[in-house]
């Protein structure tokens, strides 16, 4: 399995990376290398096998739809990196 | 006062011997003298760990004390601590203050134990070196042109150099066990869900649990206990009363059935290595254990199949870093795309984006059958692998890592070697199973660590299995040269 730069590229951006281009080579031969490791499973046959989403098999616990958590804004928000009147603020995103 | 026991440390307290305020900052002294050569804390809480130890102190005089009351412990940046910065290990989270604890955190505090500091970590929880930390590497205290293992290296670096008495860890893939095998301490992963994730920085859901990196199995069991039991906060902790893990320490082994996995000591590990681990074996069967050789068959797919799930589920829960709300956002983002792109990018180190990014291809549309789904249908092979050998045994032992600490740099440049440091420790998380590695030996001066695998909730169990052999090893007790006065 070997990525080119624009399959690179192209997953940095799905997953909203930047990357400096001329490092764009390195991260394409240290993610085939790993895409090669990960090929090794396809030398076991598993059509009859259930996947397995969890070790004891157990299933999503569920609870009652209420409030638990009191108003902490002051506290959340005074770690976000922008805020105005208890709002977080990002670049304008509507023309 | 260094080297004592979690025991002789609560002992002392109770005497008058030692008040808290003393003994943490006795720690506290320790990590300012030490701690330059290793740089295993990334925080130290100073005034906060005398304040909680005068805390203590009262307690203990009042009679209101409990065993752990008093005595220090460290915790691993990935865990919350409210008020105090929690960074996992990067520079996304450099500016963090945590607004909650973890409930890890809350119950070693609700316990009476001073916190010293937060601990270096692999960022996210990702390295077996402790190299990707945005803060440096961190050394091993054996050799401090080597690295401790990782990801929880600033743990077992600390707890090795008796920076501290005890510490947390977190294990996604080996993380607990394979630097306490690199630095000659005993640790301890319990059953997926055993211990709450509640406010534990996630990496990879299904796999990440919290646990212990300590001297002794005894020291070990006595901070479990404290630590485990179920939590609605966390959708996955199980439905399981808290446990004495303490009282069956002492069980005789008459009986014990270990099972060796052919697998484990064949290709990969060093030979050496491979020596220390038959004769620690070995003495088990002084202490009246029957060993037979078991099959693990699908070990080799286990590393490949923790590459796709790992990446997978990290990329999904590191999508939370978009520099809105906390972390790190970059300077002058000309739009929302280009905000987080470019906080994703500068905050998240190489190894991160290589994950983020092998486990956004692994999701991406048309692959999912190919590499997601593939992966969990060979991690239920894996799992019944475990599940036939535990029909047969009642332990499975073999080398926690094929090799002993290796040197700092040696594999940065490629991370699939990096990966095969964890080739016997993976598979234990995938299938959710608790493991240990307690110091079994040395190699060239070097610590080597036996691996115990126990069945399901048997955390009590292989708390008493590594507690015997303690009680004819003394390798536990071995402090590295430069760290003993």
């Amino acid at each position: 399995m070997s990525l080119t730069a624009d399959e690179v590229r192209k997953i940095a951006y799905l997953a909203r990376l930047s990357i400096q281009e001329e490092n764009i080579q390195t991260y394409a031969d240290k993610l085939s290398g790993i895409l090669d490791l990960v090929a090794q499973m396809e030398a076991v046959g598993t059509d009859q096998v259930e996947p397995m989403a969890h070790p004891q098999h157990m299933t999503q616990r569920l609870r009652e739809d209420v409030v638990t958590e009191s108003n902490q804004r002051d506290k959340f928000q005074a770690i976000a990196p922008a805020t105005e009147a208890g709002l977080y603020l990002v670049p304008k995103v509507i023309e | 006062m260094y080297n004592k026991s979690l025991n002789e440390l609560s002992a002392a307290l109770h005497s008058g011997e030692v008040s808290s305020v003393e003994l943490t900052q006795y720690f506290l002294d320790r990590i300012k003298r030490y701690d330059g050569e290793i740089n295993s804390f990334i925080t130290v809480t100073e005034e906060q760990a005398l304040a909680s130890a005068a805390k203590a102190d009262k307690s203990i005089a009042a009679g209101q004390a409990g065993k752990l009351t008093g005595i220090p412990m460290a915790h691993k940046d990935i865990f919350c601590t409210d008020g105090v910065k929690t960074t996992c290990g990067s520079r996304m989270l450099d500016n963090f203050i945590a607004p909650y604890n973890a409930t890890v955190v809350e119950k070693l505090e609700d316990a009476g134990m001073p916190m010293l500091g937060k601990l270096n970590m692999d960022e996210f929880a990702m390295g077996s070196s402790n190299e990707t930390s945005f803060y440096g590497a961190v050394k091993n205290p054996w050799d401090s042109t080597r690295v401790p293992g990782g990801s929880s290296g600033g743990s077992a670096a600390s707890v090795a150099a008796r920076l501290t008495p005890i510490a947390t860890g977190t294990d996604t893939g080996g993380s607990i066990r394979q630097p306490a095998s690199l630095c000659g301490l005993t640790g301890i992963k319990p059953t997926y869900g055993r211990v709450s994730r509640w406010g534990m920085i996630a990496f990879a859901s299904s796999l990440d649990q919290a646990g212990v990196l300590g001297r002794s199995a005894e020291d070990c069991a006595l901070l479990l206990e404290a630590m485990v039991g179920f939590d609605e906060k966390d959708s996955t902790s199980v439905e399981r009363d808290t446990e004495d893990y303490t009282s069956t320490l002492s069980k005789p082994l008459d009986g014990l059935k270990i099972g060796l996995p052919k697998e484990y000591f064949g290709e990969g590990l060093d030979a050496e290595v491979g020596k220390v681990v038959e004769a620690a074996i070995d003495e088990y069967k002084k202490l009246g254990a029957e060993v037979v050789e078991i099959s693990l068959p699908n070990t080799h797919l286990a590393v490949p199949a923790y590459y796709v799930i790992a990446p997978a589920e990290c990329s999904s829960n590191l999508s939370r870093f978009d520099g809105v709300r906390y972390g790190y956002r970059c300077e002058d983002p000309q739009d929302l795309t280009d905000m987080y792109m470019r906080s994703r990018g500068e905050g998240f180190g190489s190894e991160v984006k290589n994950r983020i990014m092998i486990g956004t291809y692994a999701l991406s549309a048309g692959y999912y059958d190919a590499y997601y789904l593939k992966a969990q249908k060979v991690r239920h092979l894996i799992s019944d692998d475990f599940r036939q050998a535990f029909e047969q045994v009642d332990v499975i032992m073999g080398p926690t890592s094929p090799v002993t600490a290796f040197k700092i740099g040696e594999k940065t440049d490629d991370p699939v070697a990096m990966y095969l440091s964890d080739i016997f420790t993976i598979a234990v998380n995938l299938a959710g199973l608790p493991g240990m590695s307690i110091p079994a030996g040395m190699v060239g001066g070097l610590p080597v660590g036996l691996q115990l695998i126990g069945n399901y909730f048997a955390e009590g169990r292989l708390l008493n299995i590594a507690h015997q052999y303690q009680q004819l090893a003394d390798w536990h007790q071995q402090v590295p040269a430069g760290y003993t006065d």
